[in-house]
């Protein structure tokens, strides 16, 4: 136990140290990755929140971030900044001064997400599986449609541009963290237990005396926020943001780490996301022009979301527990494969 | 507004209608066999738009077999992906089959953007489809009177084979108990393929339909026409044909008439069918034909 303890703030002392180094060392293109990678993180642990430990299917993460995303640009952006985005229609007189500080905008955009979240789950939370995950990704449809056609609100299809850029490598990564910590924490408390017992069996858990409506719709709530302040840094990290953004698709890559990393893994999804980030931009290339000594072949935009969806395939068709299945990375189990391995090493004798 | 501009929308709507229904369909009849969504059923619909287009185009087929040969190889496509993507994990929990769904959608769409390019195409004109027809006051697309017609005579075709033929049986059968339909020795896999298939067809038949009337054609197309049908199934109560349908007719004409009748919403276009869902769920679950399921513990 003390030796977890330690090994756990040794572990968190090396990620600190290689942050602080990444980020002083490393390009710019490289820590923008790394960023990316921390906001995955977020994104995917509230999806798996849902999807993994409490059993809801849901298709809306996108639209969660876009409300997010925009209240946070909104509340953040100087007067004069909004008078330039808004140029075919002036924004409402209300939003067209107020300027409230990061944090604060931070939190109000989790908050907002929330708040959609509350009125969505009042209807949806009563479907199940597939009719559950229609009516997320309807009302994320809904959401970016009405995001589309409020001009003066939201500058409509043209969306937003030159938001502050406030999603530094500290402010990124202490979310994920504190996400990571907060997930950690929520899923080995009782109430993360009442989720796994919805997860498992809806009726076992209702006739044990779980509130399934307040433990769905709490897990609802709880995903939406953080999928709300992943939306909010993501905008504050690519400094422009419009609805087309937030299409299904987003929604598909959250989706792919999480069941790459495993379906209701904490571990699986901390590591899906950097894998899943890290190989978008390495494959970034597949859609660029090549030239292969002499031979040059057009750019196919689309390859790379190709091999992203054979790779969702496969995963589903051949390994449907992902990397991690539902366990968790201890320290003990490291230490024990580790000393497996050696042990294997010495002709199998301890 | 005046008479001739609103029967000029009745018009729309039919053949907006019947092309939803006819999409619909093939969400029902799947959904019905093996209670899953196939979230690539409009992609499906893409590819027979295309599959015609190229027939049409780079093979120099004349229209009448392009559009035969189209269906066919549809048709041919539903079942191959049922083989690969579905049959695989027809035991697994339902997450699973879902995410293979999604993931076998995007797989095709962006093979499709890599393939037939992301600039739309435009299909070439067929004079028989792209005559004006004037009745009275009412000029219309010879296309959208069509339309109809062969949602009609299709929906005749399919109803009669359901309910009449042997395959037919074999269908209903394995959609109320899969497992008892197998103990009375139907080939439950074949009927499986086989409901693929004729969804798969439909759908090719309503992509071709589809680009005489939208003639543009792009990798993405079928993604919206897609989930608004799943809507219109649902809506009509998802497992029944004539529910399939009539979600598809009562889409069409909300979406056509309050675009005509209210322009002011028009950007919210898309949002219609959702709305409409979310309505039709909470108020009846089961869909406006549907049977109210009660499940045992």
């Amino acid at each position: 136990m003390k030796r977890n303890t330690m090994l756990s703030i040794a572990a968190g002392v090396v990620v600190i140290a290689a942050v602080t180094l990444a980020d002083a060392t490393l390009g710019r293109f490289t820590v923008r990755i790394l960023n990316l990678s921390a906001i995955y993180i977020i994104l995917a642990l509230s999806l798996n929140l849902l999807n993994g430990f409490t059993g809801l299917f849901s298709l809306g993460h996108a639209g969660f971030m876009a409300v997010g995303a925009y209240v946070s640009a909104l509340l953040t952006m100087s007067p004069a900044q909004k008078e330039m985005n808004f140029f075919l229609e002036p924004i409402v007189p209300i939003l067209a001064t107020l300027q409230i500080p990061f944090p604060l905008a931070l939190i109000a955009a989790g908050t907002c997400a929330g708040l959609v979240a509350v009125v969505i789950g009042v209807p949806a939370l009563r479907l199940r599986d597939d009719y559950l995950a229609i009516a997320t990704l309807g009302f994320a449809e809904i959401i970016r449609v009405i995001l589309t056609n409020t001009q003066n609100i939201t500058n409509g299809a043209q969306g937003l541009k030159g938001i502050t850029k406030y999603s530094t490598t500290w402010v990124v990564w202490s979310c994920a963290v504190l996400s990571i910590v907060f997930m950690l924490a929520l899923v080995r408390s009782s109430y993360g237990r009442t989720m796994k017992a919805v997860r498992d069996d809806e009726i076992a858990a209702e006739a044990m005396g779980v509130n399934v409506v307040k433990v769905k719709s709490t897990s609802f709530v709880i995903s939406s926020f953080m999928a709300g302040v992943g939306g909010a840094l993501l905008g504050h990290m690519i400094t422009t943001i419009d609805p087309k953004m937030f299409t299904l698709i987003l929604t598909f890559n959250i989706l792919l780490i999480v069941v790459l990393g495993g379906n209701g893994s904490i571990t699986g999804s901390v590591v899906g996301a950097i894998i899943v980030t890290v190989l978008m931009e390495a494959l970034r290339f597949l859609d660029m022009p090549m030239n292969f000594l002499f031979i040059k072949t057009d750019g196919l935009p689309g390859l790379r979301m190709v091999i992203f969806s054979i790779l969702l395939m496969i995963v589903v068709l051949y390994r449907q527990k992902g990397l991690m299945g539902n366990k968790e990375f201890s320290w003990d189990g490291f230490i024990g494969l580790l000393s497996r391995k050696g042990s294997a090493r010495n002709g199998g004798r301890p | 507004m005046d008479i001739a501009t609103f029967f000029q929308q009745v018009a729309n709507a039919l053949s907006l209608g019947s092309l939803y229904a006819l999409i619909a369909i093939g969400y029902t009849m799947v959904y019905g066999i093996l209670r899953l969504i196939n979230f690539a059923h409009g992609d499906v619909f893409m590819l027979g738009a295309y599959f015609a287009f190229y027939a049409v185009t780079a093979l120099a087929m004349p229209w009448g077999i392009a559009f035969i040969v189209a269906i066919g190889l549809t048709g041919l496509f539903g079942i191959g992906l049922e083989r690969v993507a579905y049959r695989p994990l027809r035991d697994s929990p339902k997450i699973s089959i879902m995410i293979s769904a999604i993931g076998a959608s995007f797989l095709i769409e962006n093979v499709g953007i890599v393939l037939f390019g992301g600039r739309p195409k435009s299909f070439p004109s067929i004079p028989l489809f792209d005559t004006v027809i004037h009745l009275g006051s009412v000029s219309v697309l010879s296309v959208s009177l069509f339309i109809p017609v062969v949602t009609a005579a299709i929906l005749a075709a399919l109803l009669w084979m359901v309910n009449g033929t042997k395959t037919g049986l074999a269908m209903r059968a394995v959609s109320t108990d899969l497992d008892a339909a197998r103990l009375m020795a139907i080939d439950v896999n074949k009927t499986i393929s086989m409901t693929f298939g004729i969804g798969s067809i439909l759908a090719g038949i309503g992509g071709i339909m589809w680009t005489m009337k939208y003639p543009q054609l792009n990798p993405l197309m079928g993604f919206m026409p897609g989930l608004k049908c799943f809507i219109a199934a649902v809506i009509g109560g998802i497992g029944n044909i004539q529910g399939a349908v009539l979600g598809g007719f009562l889409l069409g004409f909300i979406e056509i008439m309050i675009v005509a009748f209210l322009p002011e919403l028009t950007g919210y276009r898309d949002a219609f069918a959702f709305v409409l869902l979310i309505a039709v769920l909470l108020a009846k679950p089961s869909g406006l034909l549907g049977k109210n399921q009660t499940v045992k513990v």
